[in-house]
Formats: structure tokens, sequence, C-alpha cells
């Protein structure tokens, strides 16, 4: 396949002494779900803050979709069809599930600035019917009218993700989407990861957890001290001895 | 600070009752709050007037958590520049006003480009510099326009281009601020700032229903997750900005309607804070909440203001000599002169005990009046008893 | 060549007065996470120190006056003077070095009752409310300084000794007329130390040593197992000291009236703001930056050609700082941006 939605191409990025990134160069496939994995301090958050724009690399380049996403700011970079989920989950609190899937769906629709004060919300059926269809897909609809500031963790990342889902992103980042989670809670977002796999939207996970990253990728790459050591299928990696000296150690998977 | 109840789903239905009943309670306000006192007309329209500015300042600071502490500049603005309207063309209050908005908003756009770059307290300072740079310079370098201290106000000599061109020189006496010949006095002035008190509380509650508002109300919950959602929010911040500019702008050109003259005292930073007391104290975010807030602080100012040793000591008079005289000088300290010492404390109590203002104090107490209903609904046969 | 050296010591010593409030907003701020619209109250609460030592030394007592042999006069004799002379004299007219010495106890403790009493409760919540409720207290403040003093504002002199002018040029081997008031030297100096006496405590003692840690990262020094709290607290009593001598010995320089809390405070922030916010090197620089900057606009020569400058100078400086570099000039990343 050669339809490459994200391309990065031999990013170096240094913190003073320190090496975090050397020469990394990742292509991550359309309709794939890539997992970036590594011990602490591998790398990982900087690969993806350089890969949404967040960081400058020193050297090399982040190209989506035929934009370069360096340098751009956070909305230009989402409006480019790149939505992003945070280690913890980033909602809006205060307001209601179904309104904060609206204010998403609203940014699809209406672009970064649109103002029309005296248009009513109540009038806009089909944005309203949209996002509770959306709640309904992640298992939230009974919920629709709560304030979310009481929901459970596991509850704020489906959240989240309907709002990333809703704006039908060409690329959605995950940032470890099941840390501090139960199993229960895992599990059930696992479930949810593989069925939007299944609509062919292309991921990349930046994962701790060895059982998420394995059922649900497609791709591994390994991060070690800033750079790739290894890459492969699952099952490579799950077999590959420098993989296993440098980050699973003694971790039975 | 609060969370906002106002935003919970509605029908078009309801904010139409909502519009309907507010219309009547204001119209009639002269009627019902006679029993306290408060029916004169000028009074009425302080209260008005003041709800105007807090409605607008909540717009900023209880949708988009921006604390602003600079807005009675743009009050003043409006207030110079709808006298200065009087004074260079026409009596025409309707001129004054949209001249008034026209320039705040002008002022909003630049102050708000600028103090926008920073959020957090970073931005309470930056406005409350730019304030007091409007206040310093009222005083000193632009006196010409300012007039001072002796405040800016009609001369029998302006120029009122269009009026003498319409109805000529006839006039020798000093004019007053007119709508289409019906002058504005008295009760005329109060219902015209009903009129826009009505129309201000009605735009700002479409911009509540609008996705406007909920992106507003989103970026004070969460910014960082705004922009990660593809929303640029500056230019929706600097639209808050200028839009609660421009109420401030009417506000303060309806000042100058009720009484044209314009002063720099109504920029000094005590009235800034002023308007976020009565935002806070009503319920920032909340819709009604502004409104109460300006209403019961420019009632009690009056009525605290008012009061003498006399009069207190009247007050206290059933109790015996000494004490009577006792107690009047002490309260003497907190009415009067003092006022701004009961402002002060009514401050802090309100941010200590009640960040979300009286509104959510009522939304607290009836939700307990219902949860009361709830559970003890099978018992008492669903009688409410808010005996506590 | 003299006027400018003349401006550029007023604007050090407003400098001095803005440097030390700022200080103690970025120490507070910094240790406790508050925002304390109040701060500009404890300067001014110093000030007013000074006024009440100064009433109280000079109680007085209604004397005949002997001088006066006409007929019954009747003078105003302090009861300093008729207990000890001449020596009582003295202790009145020195009452704003010794009101400094009083303020430092004064200043603690009520530094101390304001963070027990009202700023601990509001570490959690917001900046804004923080920023709301020690409005509040500011005007409080205010105003029961002005049922107490009255609203206008009173002059208390310099001890004579030192109220006159210095003879500055003749120290510097410039013209003999350049001379420059005393007293004002002498704040410059005080302000100087006490500015180089936070350093130095912050720097090199280990008490100190934990308190800049705490305000680099509060989490990880709390769990060393240190009473991070009760640190951060005697800061706030040392911040209102600071604000409170730079008030008491601004009362020669400026009568003070309760409403020079808030003009000061106001000034401060701006200074923090351009100095960045917490950032203690760039709150003492901005001080004097923004002092001698204000300095120089009310010069005549400035204000013949623009005529107000000196009235909004810092505004624009602080404007044009922001807007160039959004974090100040010495302010670090991440530092209240949330």
């Amino acid at each position: 396949m050669s339809d490459i939605v994200l391309d990065v191409s031999d990013v170096n990025k240094r913190f003073g002494g320190l090496q975090a990134l050397s020469n990394i160069n990742l292509q991550i496939e359309a309709g794939k779900t890539h997992a970036v994995i590594g011990p602490n301090g591998a790398g990982k958050s900087t690969l993806l803050n350089v890969c949404i724009g967040r960081l400058a690399p020193d050297t090399g380049s982040v190209i989506f979709d035929g934009h370069v996403l360096t340098g751009k700011r956070p909305h230009q970079i989402n409006q480019l069809g790149v939505a992003r989920v945070f280690q913890t989950p980033e909602i809006f609190l205060d307001l209601t599930l179904v309104q904060n899937v609206e204010i998403a769906a609203l940014a699809k629709r209406d672009g970064a600035f649109h103002f029309r004060p005296f248009k009513s919300m109540f009038k806009d059926k089909e944005l309203t019917g949209e996002a509770e269809h959306m709640l309904e897909d992640v298992g939230l609809l009974r919920l629709k009218d709560e304030h979310t500031g009481n929901l459970s963790r596991g509850d704020k990342r489906r959240l989240e993700l309907a709002m990333c889902l809703i704006q039908h992103p060409r690329l959605l980042l995950l940032d470890e989407p099941t840390a501090g989670m139960s199993r229960h809670d895992t599990n059930r977002t696992i479930d949810l990861l593989k069925r939007i796999k299944e609509r062919g939207m292309t991921k990349v996970i930046i994962e701790h957890d060895m059982h998420v990253v394995f059922s649900l990728a497609d791709w591994i790459t390994v991060l070690a001290q800033g750079a790739i050591i290894a890459e492969g299928t699952p099952d490579q990696i799950r077999g590959n001895p420098k993989v296993q000296e440098a980050y699973l150690g003694g971790a039975h998977v | 600070m609060a969370s906002i109840t106002e935003f919970n789903p509605s029908t078009p239905k309801k904010d139409l009752l909502i519009m309907a009943v507010f219309t009547a309670v204001v119209l009639t306000a002269p009627i019902w709050l006679a029993p306290i006192g408060a029916s004169y007309p000028d009074l009425l329209q302080r209260f008005a007037i003041f709800g105007i500015f807090a409605i607008g300042f909540n717009i900023l600071f209880g949708l988009t958590g921006y604390l602003s502490f600079g807005h009675a500049a743009f009050l003043g603005i409006g207030s110079y520049s709808a006298v200065w309207m009087f004074k260079l063309f026409s009596m025409n209050a309707l001129l004054a006003m949209a001249f008034g908005i026209f320039v705040a908003a002008l002022f909003a756009l630049v102050i708000g480009f600028i103090c926008l770059r920073r959020s957090g307290i970073y931005f309470a300072i930056l406005t409350l510099a730019f304030a007091q740079m409007a206040y310093n310079m009222a005083y000193s370098v632009l006196t010409p326009i300012t007039n001072g201290e002796t405040a800016l106000t009609l001369d029998v000599a302006d120029p009122r281009i269009i009026d003498r061109a319409i109805l000529g020189d006839a006039k020798e006496a000093l004019p007053s601020p007119s709508l289409f010949g019906l002058e504005l006095t008295g009760f005329t002035s109060f219902y015209f700032c009903a009129v826009m008190l009505i129309l201000a509380f009605w735009v700002s509650l479409k911009i509540f229903r609008s996705p406007f508002g909920l992106k507003l109300l989103a970026m004070k919950s969460n910014q960082n997750r705004m922009q990660y959602t593809g929303y640029n929010t500056k230019p929706y911040l600097l639209v808050a900005f200028v839009i609660s500019g421009m109420y401030a702008g009417l506000a303060g050109s309806l000042m100058a309607v009720t009484d044209p003259l314009a002063g720099a005292e109504r920029m000094q930073w005590t009235a800034s804070g002023e308007v976020v007391l009565m935002t806070i104290l009503g319920g920032a975010g909340t819709l009604f909440g502004p409104l109460f807030g300006a209403a019961i602080i420019k009632y009690f100012e009056n009525i605290f203001s008012a009061l003498n040793k006399t009069q207190l000591t009247e007050v206290f008079g059933f109790l015996p000599d000494g004490m009577a005289e006792a107690l009047a000088s002490v309260s003497l300290l907190f009415v009067g002169e003092g006022w701004h010492l009961t402002l002060g404390i009514m401050f802090m109590l309100v941010v200590i005990f009640l960040p979300g203002g009286l509104m959510e104090g009522i939304y607290r107490l009836t939700a307990r009046v219902k949860r009361k209903r709830e559970s003890g609904g099978a018992v008492s046969g669903g009688a409410v008893q808010p005996s506590e | 060549m003299d006027a400018l050296l003349l401006q550029l010591l007023n604007g050090l010593d407003k400098g001095g007065a803005y440097a030390l409030i700022a200080l103690g907003l970025t120490l507070v701020f910094g240790t406790l996470g508050v925002v304390n619209f109040a701060h500009g109250a404890l300067f001014m609460l110093g000030a007013f120190v000074a006024v009440a030592v100064n009433r109280l030394l000079s109680f007085s007592v209604q004397v005949r006056d002997e001088s006066i042999t006409f007929f019954e006069a009747y003078k105003q004799q302090p009861y300093l003077e008729i207990w000890f002379g001449d020596l009582g004299l003295a202790v009145i007219a020195w009452s704003v070095p010794i009101s400094i010495l009083v303020a430092i106890p004064v200043m603690l403790l009520i530094g101390l009752a304001m963070e027990r009493g009202l700023i601990q409760f509001f570490y959690k919540r917001s900046h804004a409310e923080q920023i709301l409720v020690t409005f509040g207290l500011a005007i409080v403040i205010g105003e029961i300084v002005k049922v107490l003093f009255g609203a206008n504002p009173i002059p208390v002199q310099a001890p004579p000794a030192v109220a006159g002018p210095a003879p500055l040029g003749a120290w510097l081997g410039l013209s003999e007329n350049l001379v420059y008031p005393w007293w004002r030297l002498i704040y410059l100096f005080t302000s100087l130390l006490i500015i180089a006496a936070v350093f130095a405590f912050l720097q090199f003692t280990t008490y100190g040593m934990v308190v800049r840690a705490g305000m680099a990262d509060r989490e990880t020094v709390g769990l060393l197992g240190i009473n991070i709290q009760r640190r951060f607290t005697v800061v706030f009593g040392i911040a209102a000291i600071v604000a409170g001598v730079a008030g008491a010995m601004y009362v020669p320089i400026l009568p003070p009236d309760y409403n020079l809390g808030m003009n000061f405070l106001v000034l401060s922030f701006v200074v923090v703001v351009v100095g960045g916010m917490g950032s203690l090197p760039g709150a003492v620089a901005a001080g004097f930056l923004l002092g001698v900057i204000q300095s120089f606009a009310s010069m005549g020569a400035v204000k013949d050609i623009l005529p107000g400058i000196d009235q909004i100078i810092i505004y624009l400086v602080a404007v044009a700082v922001l807007l160039a570099r959004p974090r100040g000039l010495m302010g670090r990343k991440g530092v209240m941006e949330t």
C-alpha cells in the first residue's frame, strides 16, 4: 500500500544534552492502527508532540496528507483532519454530554470561527440527532443530559472518543487511551477502538499497556532512548529479542 | 466557579415565556417596586442602566471566564461619546447611544486585542492597567475632550449641527435629550432605559442559546480541548469582549441620556470592581443573576448612602438612649460615606460563602426542597415543608 | 546633566517602592499561589503605622505657654517633652525611623492574621476568586483606615537631621548646586538593603532554600516530609513586612491617604507582569526600570513634546513589553498560564 497519511521523516530533536529523538522515520498507512511503544523516557510523548506540530523538530519534517504540520496551531491541525485523545481525558466539564459532542460536531461543520449569535441551538435538530447517534455508538446515550463532571474515567474517555469520532478525522492520535483505567474500563475501551478500526480510520496509539497494544495494533514501532529499535507486526515484535531486552525485560506478555 | 444551570436544554416556547414575563416585570417595575420605596424614575433607571452593564459584563466573564477589571473604562467612553454627540450634532438619544456603542466597540476591539494575548490574572491586570490609563488620561492629556475634573457638560452655545439645521436656532435654554421630540425626563426616561434593558436582555438570551454562546462556555471549561477540537479561540474571545464592551458603552451613553454629563470618576477601578461584584453577587454565567446583583447593589447603595446619624438614632429609638446612640455610631461606619465599607464586606462574604452567587443559592434551595419532596413525599403526601 | 541625574534618583526612589511591593507580590504568588490584590493595602498600612507612631509619640497636653507674658496663652506640649525634655523631642522627630522598627512586628502580625484568617482558605480556589476576595479585603482595609485617619493625606516629616538636602554634586565632583534630599537617599539605600536581605535569605539559609524549592515544585518538596505550608505562611509574613516597611519609609516622600494602597498596587502588578510573573529578579529589575522611565517621562522637556505622557508611560511600556515578550522580561514558561 502506498497511501501514506502521516509521513515523519528524519526527525531529530534535542533537549539540551538529551537526544530525545534521533532519525525517526515513520510512515503511517491509511486505515491502519499504528502503535508506538517503548519504556518510560523513550521519547514517545516527544514524538507525538512533534507529530501534531506542538514541538518543532530540529531537523526533518512531519507531513500529513500533503500539509506540513510543524508550526501549525492546534486548531489548524484539527481542521486538517487530525483529532487527538489526551492521556487524561480532556472534555468540557460543566457542560452536558450531548453539548460536548455538539461542540465537536460544530467545529467540523462551521470551521475554526463562526459567529452567528442569533442562531438558536434548539432549532438544529440535525446536529442534536447526530450527536445523540454518536453517543449511542459509544454507549453513553442514557447519560446525554448529565453534566460530565460525575463521569467515571472510562466514560470520560468514551466521551472524548465520541467527540473525536464525530469529526470523522482522517487521523486519530491516542495518547495512552487506557491509562489509569480499571481492567473493565480498559476492555470496554479496547472493544470500542476495535469497532472504530473496522470503519477504517487511521490511528496512532501511544501505549504502555501491552494487552491494549497487541489487541489493537496492525503495526508496531518500538522506541528506546529516542531511536526506533524495531518495527513490525505484533507477532514479529513479540518474538524480537531486542525488544524483549529493551522493553519487555522480565515482564511476561 | 458556578456551573451553568441556564444552559440546560431550554425550548423556544420557554424562552418566549421568559421574555414575556421579563418584559412585563420590567415595565411594571414602578408599580411593584413602590412598596420598598424604589419606584421613582431616578433609581429605576439606575437599575436598568447598571443591569445592562452587568448583563454585558456577564457575557464576557460569565461565559468565557475572563475576568476584566477595566470594564468601567467602556462605561466612561460611552458617556463621553454620547455627550459629544449631544454637543456636536443632535440631542436625539438614539444617535447618542449608537455613537456611544460604536466608540466603545472600537476601544474594546483594540484593548481586547492586546489584553487577550494573555489569560488569567495577566488578563485581569492588563484590563485594569488600560482602565487606569484611560482614567489618568481623562484627567490629564485628554482634558480638551473630557473637560478634566469639571466633567463634560452641555452648553447653550454647542453647535448641535443637525438639530439647528432641522429646528433652527430658536431655543435659548439648555436642551435636554429627546427621542424625536419626546423629552426624556422622569418616567419617560425610565421607560426609554427599560426598553433598552429588555432589548439588551433579549440579545443576551439569544447569545446564551446560540452555538456561539455554547462555544464561549466550552472555552471557559477547557480552552485546550477547544483548540484541539478545531476552534480558533482568540476571535471568539475578542468578539465576546467587544460585545460586552458595547453593552458597557450602551450603559454609559444611557447615563448621559438620563443626565447629560460625563466625568472620569465613572472609569475608576472601584466602578470596574462594582460591576464584577454585581455579576458574582447575582451569579456569574446565569441569565438573570447579574441583573439581580445590579439591582440589589444599587438599591442598597441608594438607601445606605442616604442614611445619616439622626435617621439611625431614630431607627434605634426603641432602645435605651445610650444603647441607641452606640448602635447608631457603629452603624454609621457602614452607611453614608461608609457605604464602600459595606460594599467591600459584601464582596468578601459573597466570594467566600456563595461564589456561585444568589442564583446558585436559589438553585441549591430549590434542589433541596425538591429532594425533600421526593424523599418525604411518600410519607407526608407531597406537602412541602421548608421548615429548616 | 544634573537634571538627568536627579530624575534618575527620583525614578530609583519610586522604583524602590514598586520593587519592594512587587517582590512581596511575587513571593506570595510563587509560594502560596495566591494573587493578592490586598498587597497594596499592606504598603498603605505600613505608611499608616508611621502616621500612628508619630501621633502616639506626639501625644500632647495643653499647657500654659510661658513664653507669652502679655496674656494667658496655651500651647500643646507633648508628654514626651514634659517627661524627657529634649530627648523626648528628639524621639518625636525621629518617629519615622522608629516606626520602621515598630512596623516590623506589627506588619508580621497583620500578615500572619491575613494569611491564616483568609488567604489560606483560597489556595485551592480559582485565581478569579482570589483576586475578588482580596480586592474586597483591600476595599475594607482602605475604608477602615479612612474611618480612623480621615480621607486626606497626612504628612509626617523625616527627622530634621536627614530632612535637608545632601550635597550630591560636591560628592560626585559636579556642580555645587546639585543637591538631593537626604531622606530619599536613605530610602533608596534601605530599599536596596531590604531587597538584598530577602535574596540573601532565600539564597543562603536552609529555610530560604526550602522555600525556593517549594516555589519550583511544591508537591515534591511536600513529599519530602517538609511542612511547606508553615514556611509559606512565614513567607507571607515576610512579604507583609517588606511592603509595610516600604510604606513606612515612604511617608516623608509622599503623605499617605487611604487610597495609596490601590494606586501602588495597580502599578506594582504592572511591574510584576513586565518583570515576568514568578520571577523575583524580574520584579526587582522591572520595578526600578519602570520607576526610572516614569521619572524621566515627567521631566518638563519630555512633557512639552508629549503632554501627559508621565501619567500613562508605565502602562504603555507594559503593553509594549507584553506584546514583544508575552512572558515578561524574565518570565518562565508555564507560570500562571492555565
